[in-house]
């Protein structure tokens, strides 16, 4: 566990340092004057000089990286936007609870629905289920987000009226300038992102579920338990999910991962303030201290919950141990 | 009466490319205590056998026909609860492959103990006592400690031992080895081999042991059933089939036995390749590969007849006279070449 710890820390470094470094490298590669942006369309010459030498954009690349890598390090400060002056570590404080109910009720939703379908279609292949919820597959994987987004919230939410068309709630009571807040209008306005979510993970999921499953079924050990007598029930349940939710579980921890840095299509369509937003907002801005945010934000989530992973699955697991 | 009598059993797989005959028309029976061998090539028929036997076989692409009686009570095809009622209890099946017969993530105990719990209504704390007993019963060390490990923490000879115990720990009048040695190298082959006769004499259950090895066969078997093509070619008590075997194939595979005794520059086989189960050849089915193949071998399939006594059958169509013949020859030649050697 000890070595296991160590390795894992310093792998974190290195990946933390990479993806800085290259959103750095990026950043200075892009054409666009970041001053320039920052100051406005009726600034002069001197006044995007003056902008320039504010925001230290004038130093080299590697000395603004220092910077940034010392006042993160040192004082745990992300700095601040170049366009609005907020601080950076507010801004992302507000956006990724947005992203995480996005992405965690997306998660809860997507399994909901791709384990009982993966495991069923496993179970009788060809049947007209199967060969339904492959046509679901088909369409869920093709399907951009954006054309799912949009087509749930014309019906369900324009249409129909039964979910709002877009916007966020707070889960804790009604932020400052809105009307609504509390755990029900959350999850009310959070459905239509929800189902968008599912519906495009879902389809990854059953497929993957479903050949786990019948890769699973055919194991000596399956036909085993079957030997002794065992009901199907019991044979499914402690025999056949049991491993084949294996690989599963590294995958749902890299999704997730992945998708906290920000789900950009279904915030955008839904407009949900989170980080996905945020992070198309502020590349169209150039403003570095806020994508660098997000960027570090990111890198944390997919490193945490790799190693969420790697411990789940050795508790699942006992032939890994972790070292 | 038998305690398992098997009568014309078939089974027929549907697959995309059309029916597979995987077993046509099998009989055989085993005595209570007694041990059967099954003999065969891969593809021969002898674990659908089994597996039909057991109700094992993939009920939704199979087709099963025939009767198998267990202590006089028709279990072929009989409804899942009575099956599992009878499975693991009355008759239960070890496996050729121990290291991928056991569930990887459940510990050694908790899958005995499982066999005990589905059919007994037993605490578990009583079944884990069953199963450390059973453990030491096959020869585990320290089984009271062991019985919490995980099947990766056991080498093969021992895994294997762990199925032995879970086809043993509720006590079944019939144990099916479907080839339990062909996985595990030679030393432990004997030693699992010998485990298996010790527990037969402390447990007095009837064996079918599956196998490609004759001398697994010679050394366990009271009866033997040699079968190609998913049907029994021949089938007699073990001295019979080695002294007077009445089927060209059974000479094949007597023939191919290794020998120590003799210098042979490659090992005799059978050639040719077993036939296809999905189309299979007309008449004999061994007719392709069988140097004594006459016209009427290719029409008609030789019918199963008793030699001299009801309890040696065979499928040949050469008349006795030729048989003598040609297994004299076979034998002089044998032996001549112990003699070079």
């Amino acid at each position: 566990m000890g070595t296991f710890l160590i390795r894992r820390t310093f792998w974190a470094i290195f990946l933390f340092l990479a993806a800085t470094i290259i959103s750095y490298v990026i950043f200075f590669m892009i054409p666009g004057d970041p001053a320039q942006l920052a100051c406005g369309r009726a600034c002069t010459q001197e006044d995007v000089a003056r902008v320039r030498h504010f925001l230290g954009l004038d130093t080299p690349v590697y000395q603004q990286y220092g910077q940034f890598l010392w006042n993160l390090v040192g004082h745990q400060n992300l700095g601040r936007s170049f366009t609005n002056r907020q601080n950076v570590n507010y801004l992302i404080g507000q956006a990724a609870p947005v992203t995480a109910a996005l992405v965690f009720g997306g998660a809860v939703f997507w399994l909901a629905l791709s384990i009982p379908i993966g495991v069923l279609s496993a179970l009788r292949p060809r049947s007209l289920l199967d060969r339904a919820s492959m046509i679901f597959v088909l369409i869920g994987i093709s399907a951009h987000p954006v054309w799912i987004g949009l087509l749930l919230s014309f019906f369900f939410g324009y249409k129909l009226g039964w979910t709002p068309i877009a916007g966020y709630c707070n889960f804790f009571g009604a932020a400052p300038g809105s009307d609504c807040g509390g755990p029900v209008e959350w999850a009310y306005h959070m459905i239509l992102p929800w189902c968008t979510f599912m519906l495009l993970f879902a389809a990854l999921y059953v497929r993957l579920i479903r050949a786990n499953v019948m890769e699973t079924l055919n194991e000596d050990y399956v036909r085993t338990a079957r030997a002794k007598g065992a009901p199907s029930s019991r044979v499914l349940v402690h025999h056949v999910l049991r491993n084949s939710m294996l690989p599963v579980v590294t995958i749902l921890g890299m999704d997730i991962g992945l998708a906290l840095g920000g789900a950009i299509f279904t915030e955008t369509i839904f407009n949900l303030h989170g980080l996905g937003q945020q992070v198309i907002t502020s590349y169209n801005q150039l403003d570095l201290p806020v994508i660098m945010g997000i960027v570090v934000f990111s890198t944390i989530a997919v490193i945490v919950f790799n190693l969420i992973v790697d411990i789940t699955y050795a508790f699942l697991d006992p032939r890994i141990r972790l070292s | 009466m038998a305690m398992l009598e098997v009568k014309d059993l078939h089974t027929r797989f549907r697959t995309d490319d059309g029916v597979v005959k995987a077993v046509s028309g099998v009989s055989f029976s085993v005595e209570k205590g007694e041990t059967l061998g099954i003999v065969g090539e891969s593809g021969s028929g002898k674990s659908v056998t089994c597996l039909s036997v057991m109700g094992l076989v993939d009920q939704r692409n199979a087709e099963l026909e025939g009767s198998v009686l267990l202590d006089g009570q028709e279990i072929l095809n009989a409804a899942p609860k009575a099956m599992r009622d009878v499975r693991g209890t009355k008759m239960s099946m070890i496996f050729q492959d121990p290291m991928t017969s056991l569930n990887p993530v459940k510990s050694i105990g908790w899958q005995l103990e499982e066999a005990v719990l589905v059919h007994h209504d037993v605490t578990r704390k009583e079944a884990r006592k069953r199963a450390i007993e059973i453990l030491e019963h096959v020869k585990i060390p320290r089984a009271d400690q062991r019985v919490d490990d995980y099947p990766h923490q056991f080498s093969g000879g021992m895994r294997q031992r762990v199925m032995i115990a879970m086809a043993l720990i509720n006590n079944p009048e019939l144990v099916i080895a479907d080839e339990p040695t062909t996985a595990l190298d030679v030393t432990t082959q004997a030693q699992i081999l010998n485990l298996m006769l010790d527990l037969q004499r402390e447990f007095h259950m009837a064996i079918i042991m599956i196998t490609h090895d004759l001398g697994v066969v010679a050394e366990l078997a009271k009866e033997v059933v040699v079968m190609y093509g998913g049907r029994v070619v021949e089938r007699a008590a073990v001295d019979s089939l080695f002294t007077e075997p009445q089927m060209p194939y059974t000479w094949g595979l007597l023939g191919s036995l290794p020998r120590v005794d003799v210098i042979q520059d490659r090992l005799q086989q059978i050639s040719g390749q077993p036939p296809s189960l999905l189309r299979p050849p007309s008449g004999c089915s061994f007719n392709p590969r069988c140097e004594f193949a006459m016209d009427v071998c290719r029409q008609e399939l030789p019918a199963l007849e008793e030699f001299h006594a009801p309890e040696h059958l065979f499928r040949c169509h050469l008349d006795e006279e030729t048989r003598r013949e040609i297994w004299a020859a076979k034998q002089a030649a044998m032996a001549a070449e112990v003699t070079v050697g």
